[in-house]
């Protein structure tokens, strides 16, 4: 079949653009070169939803981040992802910054932030944000500033597309594209397809891509954050705080995040390989020193965990969204912060450049914006719980202690569209092993699970995808190889 | 919701928890054990080498062998017990909230609580090793349960960071199973276990024992494909240039275990500095009716000393359940226990001022190892209420000291007792 | 034991009795065993044994066919010579045995005509 529109990238832009783009009578594809979406950047930044008023005025990236904010009340309503507006500080440790706080403040209120206002009172600061440190002098503060979870926003974005009709494809890298007679052919490791209108929001890879047809007129440059994330029980934040912004990024930020716990990060850190996700030593100690500036008594003994993630900076240090001259090609590269804020009003420029294109947009009549809120444990009264086990068993049995998981909350992150089939997808879906013992009381369980579920051997599932098995054989596997003359020492 | 009253429920169904329970089936009241896995016995069930017993049995037994022999006393007993039940929340007027797929949510309502869930394992993200996440990282009790319960091999090569016994015992298991261990990497200068697993477990296998280095690297995006170690000086810092780089598929983290008390936390108890809950000498925690013992109370090093403090817990709970349930008899005066030169941490935390003419039970650990000490007992005023002598002391080591306090004189008025470790006065001198 | 059964040669061995740790320099001189840097007879007496005949007791697991785990720990009931364990180790992974196992059941009998069995260390179910 032809379709009217493949997307490539199954990250929370390309899953964005699928799901508004299914509101249409239009037959949608996405590739994904990975075994789940949501596992480039979209997995790993600060799920920071800003105010707007940090980009420089003339930037695309500035308005499309003020006006996708504010639509974020009606897509978390309809979506059912985790989001709360908790507001943020931009935090003046010298009274000579308390000047640029204030120019922020009028920009920002003249293009369309709302609440932003400067706030010298330290009392009212503190008790707002008592971990801030004493130095404090001034902040900015953007309530309309949140937290969402940007995983858990691109899982709903790719099951409400799939409910309306659109079709998600994993494991798929594209390789190859051709254009003739209006028609792109998009060949990936694990087959071809055939559409009319091609959006690329492949990430790290959008200059790649691009070059595939003959466009090279941007490069994006993997630029790499680190992230600590500690313990709940160390420490509770009300607050976003954001030190003064240098030139080159927002800073080292201390966040709470929506379940809880709290983060430091990100550093910023240029780097030539798109993979390289690695953190380093000297990486975690500057996020360290830059959260203490702001918050002094950051418990870093609690620390969970570490990570990194990769913004695909684009030369331009502005979004890329081009209606190209390859007719029916269009761009959506260089997605850096405030990509997450600005995602819906992406996907609606997206929608406009479509129409330029001379695509029917026709409304769908059984179009379902809604995507179910997932059912958690966690949400549940004791009455309900007990109905809700005596229903289903698979309610009863906790996989996760950490995170109060039942079997059931895996089966149906397994089952879900575009479901999970590895174990950090598992993970990223509905949480074990993200809580305090990362993974040790239910991997074995996890894998079981999902051994079961996909009907796979426990050997054959894998971490996240191709090459990343947990298990390299059954006990005695290796004794009996060794017996057979195979010499393995 | 199904609901039970029960005299003594014990949340853990490991060693500590079944001997608690065993003593107080014996005393004849009611109990019941809730127990998250599929079968009663913890985590002594995945440790399958020997060496467990000595103490309690006079016997050198494996680990299985070791808590068999309570799970056999358990049933003969008929205590009852629950399966695959994960209890999700206690309330200070000890209701606890538990779930499984047979009952659904479950409401028990006891007298007494004994908390016997045990500890985790500390992981890579505690200690902050950068590098990629790929597959192939595993704590070593992970690595156990897989390979003893499970029967799966997490890799082939394998680096494991940390000599603590269980990683020791690990590089023999995997040796054993025809896995190949490149080296044990340990991060002070001596090794954190027993000497005879570093004989047992690694130089009868050929297996070298890097000390005062620790993983600084792990590389391989997919898989892992090698670590890089390097040397640390004494105050841990990275000696530059002193990078090794070690092939390996796997990289096992043995770098401790901390006390599971999420639930006892979120009930509203005083938890101390290094996780466990803090008790006073009946190993009650600051919730009246509420003992902890085994591992959720302080991590040990040897079962058989679970055993003996989940026995006390048990009758402790007893006399509760007889003597003070629901008659308000507060314990007010208590007097406090605080760490003096070289020790991390003490239990109890607390002694009652009308138990000093009892037997009481300390346990603690040094944070350094040394030779020819003294250990000693101060009160508040700087006089030494007791002290004995011993040839060595290791942080892996735990020790225990039963004293009765009235016997040494002690003044019943002070307010704290310090325990110290110190080098002998003779040593000392010796050194001048 | 004859002067002919003692090995030859000379070996450091770390004595593992107490945490002191003292590493035992053992060597045959004039067809008799020698004694260097223990501190105690306990630690002579081990040193002798591990320079003869070093033994180790064997711990791991055997496969289950029908078992409520896929395996069962077992245990050598008497310590194996040391220069055995591979061998044991390979035999036991080829073996398999039934459910339902009693703690102490012999599962393999008399390995290597050692008089050496192995053992189950816990009881086990069936599925």
């Amino acid at each position: 079949m032809i379709y009217d529109v493949i997307i490539i990238g199954g990250g929370v832009t390309g899953c964005s653009i699928a799901r508004t783009l299914s509101k249409y009578n239009l037959n949608i594809c996405l590739l994904e070169k990975e075994a789940e979406i949501a596992v480039g950047t979209t997995k790993a930044n600060s799920g920071v939803i800003h105010a707007g008023y940090a980009s420089p005025r003339d930037y695309v990236k500035r308005h499309l981040c003020i006006g996708g904010n504010k639509m974020y009340t009606q897509a978390a309503e309809e979506l059912n992802f985790p989001f709360n507006r908790i507001g943020s500080f931009v935090v003046a440790l010298e009274d000579n910054q308390i000047k640029q706080l204030e120019e922020e403040r009028k920009k920002g209120t003249e293009d369309g932030v709302p609440g932003l206002e400067v706030i010298l009172d330290k009392k009212k600061i503190k008790q707002m944000e008592p971990n801030l440190t004493d130095e404090v002098v001034g902040v900015l503060h953007a309530p309309s500033a949140g937290l969402a979870s940007p995983y858990e926003l691109t899982f709903a974005l790719a099951e409400n597309a799939v409910m309306n009709g659109a079709k998600f494809f994993r494991n798929h890298e594209v390789v190859k594209i051709k254009h003739q007679d209006y028609v792109f052919t998009v060949r990936t490791f694990a087959g071809e397809f055939q559409g009319r209108n091609l959006i690329n929001a492949s990430g790290l890879y959008a200059a790649r891509i691009s070059r595939m047809l003959g466009l090279d007129y941007f490069s994006i440059m993997p630029r790499k954050g680190e992230y600590i994330l500690f313990d709940r029980n160390a420490i509770q934040l009300n607050k976003i705080l954001f030190p003064i912004p240098t030139k080159v990024s927002k800073g080292i930020l201390v966040c709470p995040t929506l379940h809880g716990n709290t983060f430091i990060g990100p550093n910023a850190q240029n780097i030539t390989d798109r993979e390289n996700i690695s953190t380093t030593t000297a990486g975690l100690k500057e996020i360290l020193e830059g959260g203490m500036k702001l918050v002094p008594n950051i418990p870093a003994r609690s620390s969970i965990r570490n990570f990194a993630g990769l913004r695909a900076v684009p030369d331009t240090y502005d979004f890329i969204i081009d209606n190209t001259d390859v007719y029916g090609f269009i761009n959506v590269a260089g997605i850096l912060s405030p990509g997450l804020t600005a995602t819906f009003a992406i996907a609606e420029k997206v929608v406009e450049f479509l129409e330029l294109l001379g695509v029917e947009l026709k409304v769908k009549e059984d179009y379902n914006p809604i995507r179910p809120k997932p059912e958690r444990f966690k949400d549940f009264t004791k009455e309900e719980l007990d109905i809700k086990i005596k229903e289903d068993p698979a309610w009863g049995r906790i996989i996760c202690r950490c995170e109060t998981i039942p079997e059931k909350e895996i089966i149906n992150a397994i089952h879900a569209p575009v479901g999970a089939n590895t174990v950090d997808g598992v993970k990223f879906r509905c949480r074990p092993g993200m809580g305090r013992c990362q993974g040790g009381f239910c991997r074995p369980r996890v894998i079981e699970i999902l051994s079961r579920e996909l009907n796979k051997k426990y050997e054959e599932i894998t971490k996240m995808g191709e090459d990343t098995n947990i298990l390299m054989g059954k006990t005695k596997d290796f004794l009996l190889k060794s017996e057979r003359g195979g010499a393995r020492k | 919701m199904k609901k039970y009253e029960v005299d003594v429920a014990v949340i853990g169904g490991g060693s500590a928890g079944i001997a608690a329970a065993i003593v107080v089936k014996k005393a004849e009241l009611d109990v019941l054990i809730l127990e998250r896995d599929k079968e009663i016995g913890g985590i002594t069930l995945q440790c399958i080498h020997n060496g467990f017993g000595l103490h309690e049995f006079e016997e050198e037994l494996t680990g299985p062998e070791y808590v068999q022999r309570f799970i056999n006393q358990a049933k003969d007993l008929n205590i009852p017990y629950k399966l695959d039940t994960m209890v999700i929340e206690f309330t200070p007027d000890k209701t606890i909230y538990a779930v499984n797929n047979k009952e659904g949510l479950i409401e028990i309502k006891a007298k007494a609580i004994i908390l016997a869930m045990g500890c985790r394992e500390k992981t890579r993200g505690a200690i902050n090793i950068p590098g990629f996440r790929p597959a192939g990282i595993l704590t070593a009790g992970q690595a156990q349960r897989f390979v003893n319960i499970e029967g799966y091999l997490p890799g082939r090569t394998y680096v494991i960071l940390g000599s603590g016994d269980i990683g020791m015992i690990m590089a023999r298991r995997l040796t054993w199973e025809g896995c190949q261990v490149k080296a044990v990497v340990e991060i002070q200068p001596y090794v954190s276990g027993l000497i005879r697993n570093e004989v047992q477990c690694l130089e009868d296998y050929g297996i070298p024992l890097i000390t005062s280095y620790t993983v600084t690297k792990i590389h391989g995006k997919e898989r892992v494909q090698g670590v890089t170690i390097s040397k640390v000086d004494r105050n841990f810092d990275r000696v530059i240039g002193s990078d090794k780089f070690i092939e390996c598929d796997t990289l096992l983290l043995s770098v401790g275990l901390i006390p599971e008390n999420e639930l006892t936390r979120e009930a509203g108890a005083k938890i101390s500095q290094m996780g466990g809950p803090i008790i006073d000498n009946d190993l009650e925690t600051s919730i009246e009716g509420v003992f902890a013992c085994g591992n959720v109370l302080q991590v040990h090093d040897l079962v058989d000393l679970v055993t003996a403090e989940a026995k006390r817990a048990g009758l402790n709970a007893i006399e509760y359940v007889k003597e003070r349930y629901n008659k308000k008899i507060e314990k007010k005066d208590q007097i406090k226990c605080t760490t003096g030169e070289n020790v991390s941490y003490i239990k109890p935390d607390l002694i009652n001022r009308t138990d000093l003419s009892k037997d009481i039970i300390f346990t603690f650990r040094v944070k350094r190892p040394d030779r020819r000490l003294l250990i000693q007992f101060k009160d508040d005023k700087n006089r030494i209420i007791y002290k004995k002598k011993r040839r060595y002391v290791i942080p892996s080591e735990m020790l225990e000291i039963k004293l009765n306090l009235n016997e040494f004189n002690i003044d019943s008025n002070i307010n704290s007792i310090e325990i110290e470790v110190i080098p002998r006065p003779e040593v000392l001198i010796e050194k001048d | 034991m004859s002067e002919s059964e003692i090995p030859e040669g000379s070996k450091d061995i770390r004595c593992i009795v107490c945490p002191t740790g003292c590493l035992v320099h053992v060597e045959k001189i004039s067809g008799e065993l020698v004694f260097e840097g223990h501190s105690c007879k306990r630690g002579v007496e081990y040193a002798r044994e591990e320079f003869i005949s070093p033994r180790r007791i064997l711990t791991t697991t055997m496969r289950v066919e029908n078992g409520f785990l896929p395996l069962i720990p077992v245990r050598s009931d008497k310590p194996i010579p040391k220069d055995r364990l591979e061998e044991t180790l390979k035999l036991i992974a080829k073996a398999q045995t039934t459910a339902p196992i009693k703690m102490g059941d012999t599962l393999l009998e008399n390995v290597f005509g050692l008089d050496i069995n192995i053992i189950a260390s816990r009881d086990l179910i069936e599925m």
